[in-house]
């Protein structure tokens, strides 16, 4: 017997016993149902972190020597203490570091710190993230003006009173008017706004777009570090190869003007979006484990269920199985009808499982903070996992099927 | 009762010598059926019940055949012996020249599918299934494609005059409508022997003698049937009437003699 006749004819006893075949999918349905749902929650995260979190933190095939990482998690004491006792990287720690990259190497320096804004526009003060750059940071961020332009060679060189302001700084102080030329005033000194920059959006609630950016050694940049203090030193490379190079190279001239012996670990951070990813990475890892061992109940109780179900469909399709095997039917052929009548019986119950869960997942995403992504892979997961406790639940029904005597099968009620 | 080997009495010389002649191999082709010394007993909760004791039986092609006996007398189990449902446990069956005796659940499979088209009582159709579907099962199994299996199923219909009920289901169908698909599926795979299980047991009269046509022209036609039934005006449209009697041939008549039988009573 072929396999799509004993599929039709599955689908055909599925359809005459609606809502038996109901009850009886409803494990399996509920098992697939939170595994979908988890896999595009845990998956949605996963994609927010690196895409939205992460790559708008850490630029792409970058890395950034800092003092301590910018993304930290690490909630225990000792960790904690060892990165409050590092040393600050300082502007000194530039020339040397870029020193020892190859040509063709990207860079930038920048540090920041919050600063209250003013403007004789809008009574109230904004508060705002003030970052002192030097000329690669736009080209490593990938962060383009809306309006206006970017600081010009002269003006990095010159330190001028000029900044680049984000999205919500520019729509707070000038919402009816153009920036562009006009001033905010910052620690009582007023700078002059040459660009507005592209909307950068926002990751848990704190936005991207509300920042003013100077010059590094403008007047500005000056009073935001007076000791020489830098948030950060960034490094990109044209390939993902090349940035453990630089890396390398990065962490033995640091290791060096810090006088570290072999046996002392590092007192400063190389951090890239993969090490910014880790600690999501270890949470995921729970969160999978959780949302695949939880599910798998489900579809051992779906399996006992359907192998119940399919005891009784045995039981009371007795003679149909006589007649069958009357006409020819060998061993393997009852055994297949049977296991395909429960894998069938049993993917659908995943497939509407896939529906569910996905609707489940959109919900929440609509009624939490929790973003939710439809991976593809999933819903053949989904599929595949009911087709295989449909197999697995009906190989004893159906071998106990294909071993009946026809005589006595045949004299069955 | 004795566990003495009785010569059983067989009808003709022909059929005597070809039951012996298959001692010594393959019997010649001409004969569809061939069983010799064919024993079954069953163990029923320790006590052995022996429902055949030796049957020595040959048919030849294009026969058709009446076995009878009163209930109890092995007729049920010969049938499902010659129908390759059961195998005997000691004794020879050649099936068209092949000894099915010995064969594997699988190979009497293939066998019943090949060359046995059954007829139920309770005619055993699939309930849910249309007339069509149900024909075409044995075709299923043999590994039919599906175009070809539905013409046939098809023909095998118009055959015994349903050619307007192939989308009926068993419920929407007679009695006797049911009882002729169940022939047309018996006869779709081209069968080498049509066995019928008391084929009205299930009928009235006049639906019986509607069937018992169909057998008629079908024998006419070639068509080798054996029938078991306990019923003697059924037995009588047979050209050939085996009577059993406790697991043994008890006569073997061609049926000018067995009607003569009939006439003083005998059966």
């Amino acid at each position: 017997m072929s396999f799509i006749e004993a599929i039709r004819l599955a689908l055909q006893q599925i359809w005459v016993q609606k809502l038996k075949s109901f009850f009886t999918l409803l494990g399996v349905m509920i098992g697939v149902t939170f595994l979908i749902a988890v896999v595009s929650i845990v998956g949605g995260m996963s994609k927010y972190m690196s895409e939205q979190l992460v790559g708008k933190v850490i630029a792409i095939n970058s890395f950034e020597l800092r003092r301590t990482p910018k993304i930290n998690f690490h909630g225990d004491e000792e960790t904690q203490r060892e990165l409050r006792r590092r040393p600050e990287v300082r502007i000194e720690d530039i020339a040397p570091v870029v020193a020892a990259l190859s040509p063709g190497t990207r860079w930038a320096a920048y540090a920041a710190n919050g600063f209250n804004v003013e403007s004789r526009y809008v009574n109230k003060p904004k508060p705002a993230s003030f970052f002192g750059v030097t000329d690669q940071y736009f080209e490593i961020k990938r962060m383009e003006p809306a309006k206006g332009r970017l600081f010009a060679p002269q003006e990095y060189v010159n330190a001028g009173n000029v900044i680049v302001i984000g999205d919500e700084i520019a729509t707070y102080y000038f919402p009816s008017v153009d920036p562009i030329g006009r001033e905010l005033i910052i620690k009582g000194a007023p700078y002059t706004v040459v660009g507005v920059m592209e909307k950068q959006g926002s990751a848990f609630g704190r936005s991207f777009d509300q920042f003013v950016m100077a010059p590094m050694n403008s007047p500005l940049g000056r009073l935001k570090t007076p000791h020489g203090a830098l948030n950060s030193i960034m490094v990109q490379t044209p390939s993902r190869d090349g940035m453990i190079a630089e890396m390398q190279a990065v962490r033995e001239v640091m290791r060096t003007r810090r006088h570290l012996r072999p046996s002392q670990k590092d007192n400063f951070e190389l951090e890239t979006s993969e090490s910014a990813l880790e600690f999501w990475n270890k949470i995921k890892s729970y969160l999978v484990v959780a949302g695949v061992a939880l599910p798998a109940i489900g579809l051992v109780v779906g399996a006992i269920v359907i192998m119940n179900i399919m005891l009784v469909a045995v039981a009371e399709r007795t003679r149909e199985i006589g007649i069958r095997k009357s006409l020819g039917a060998r061993r393997r052929d009852i055994m297949s009808q049977f296991l395909v009548e429960s894998a069938t019986l049993s993917t659908v119950g995943a497939a509407l499982g896939v529906a569910t869960g996905f609707a489940f997942a959109k919900l929440i995403s609509m009624v939490s903070p929790l973003p939710a992504a439809v991976e593809l892979w999933s819903v053949f997961l989904g599929v595949g996992i009911g087709a295989g406790v449909g197999v697995i639940a009906g190989v004893y029904p159906a071998s106990q099927a294909s071993r009946l005597d026809p005589i006595t099968a045949l004299r069955a009620e | 009762m004795s566990q003495d080997i009785i010569e059983a009495p067989l009808g003709a010389t022909a059929e005597r010598q070809a039951v012996v002649r298959a001692t010594g191999g393959a019997p010649d082709k001409d004969w569809v059926i061939v069983t010799r010394g064919i024993k079954r007993e069953y163990d029923m909760g320790g006590e052995i019940v022996r429902a055949l004791r030796g049957v020595d039986l040959a048919i030849q092609r294009n026969e058709y055949v009446a076995i009878m006996g009163p209930s109890g007398s092995g007729k049920s189990t010969l049938m499902n012996v010659i129908g390759c449902l059961d195998t005997p446990n000691d004794g020879e069956y050649w099936l068209n020249g092949t000894r099915v005796s010995s064969m594997s659940e699988d190979e009497l499979a293939r066998v019943r599918n090949k060359e046995i088209g059954f007829v139920f009582q309770t005619f055993n159709l699939l309930p849910r299934a249309t007339a069509l579907h149900n024909v075409e099962l044995p075709l299923v199994y043999a590994g039919v494609s599906g175009v070809e299996r539905k013409r046939r199923a098809r023909e095998a219909l118009e055959r015994v005059q349903l050619g307007s009920r192939v989308d009926h289901r068993p419920n929407e169908l007679s009695g006797g409508q049911r009882q002729r698909v169940a022939i047309a599926r018996a006869l779709v795979n081209n069968p080498s022997i049509l066995l019928a299980d008391e084929p009205t047991g299930n009928l009235d009269s006049t639906t019986s003698e509607e069937i018992m046509r169909v057998f008629e022209s079908l024998a006419s036609e070639g068509q080798t049937v054996i029938m078991v039934t306990h019923e003697p005006d059924i037995a009588a449209h047979a050209r050939r009437v085996v009577v059993l009697r406790d697991g043994l041939v008890a006569s073997d008549e061609r049926q000018s003699a067995f009607m003569e039988q009939l006439r003083r009573g005998g059966v």
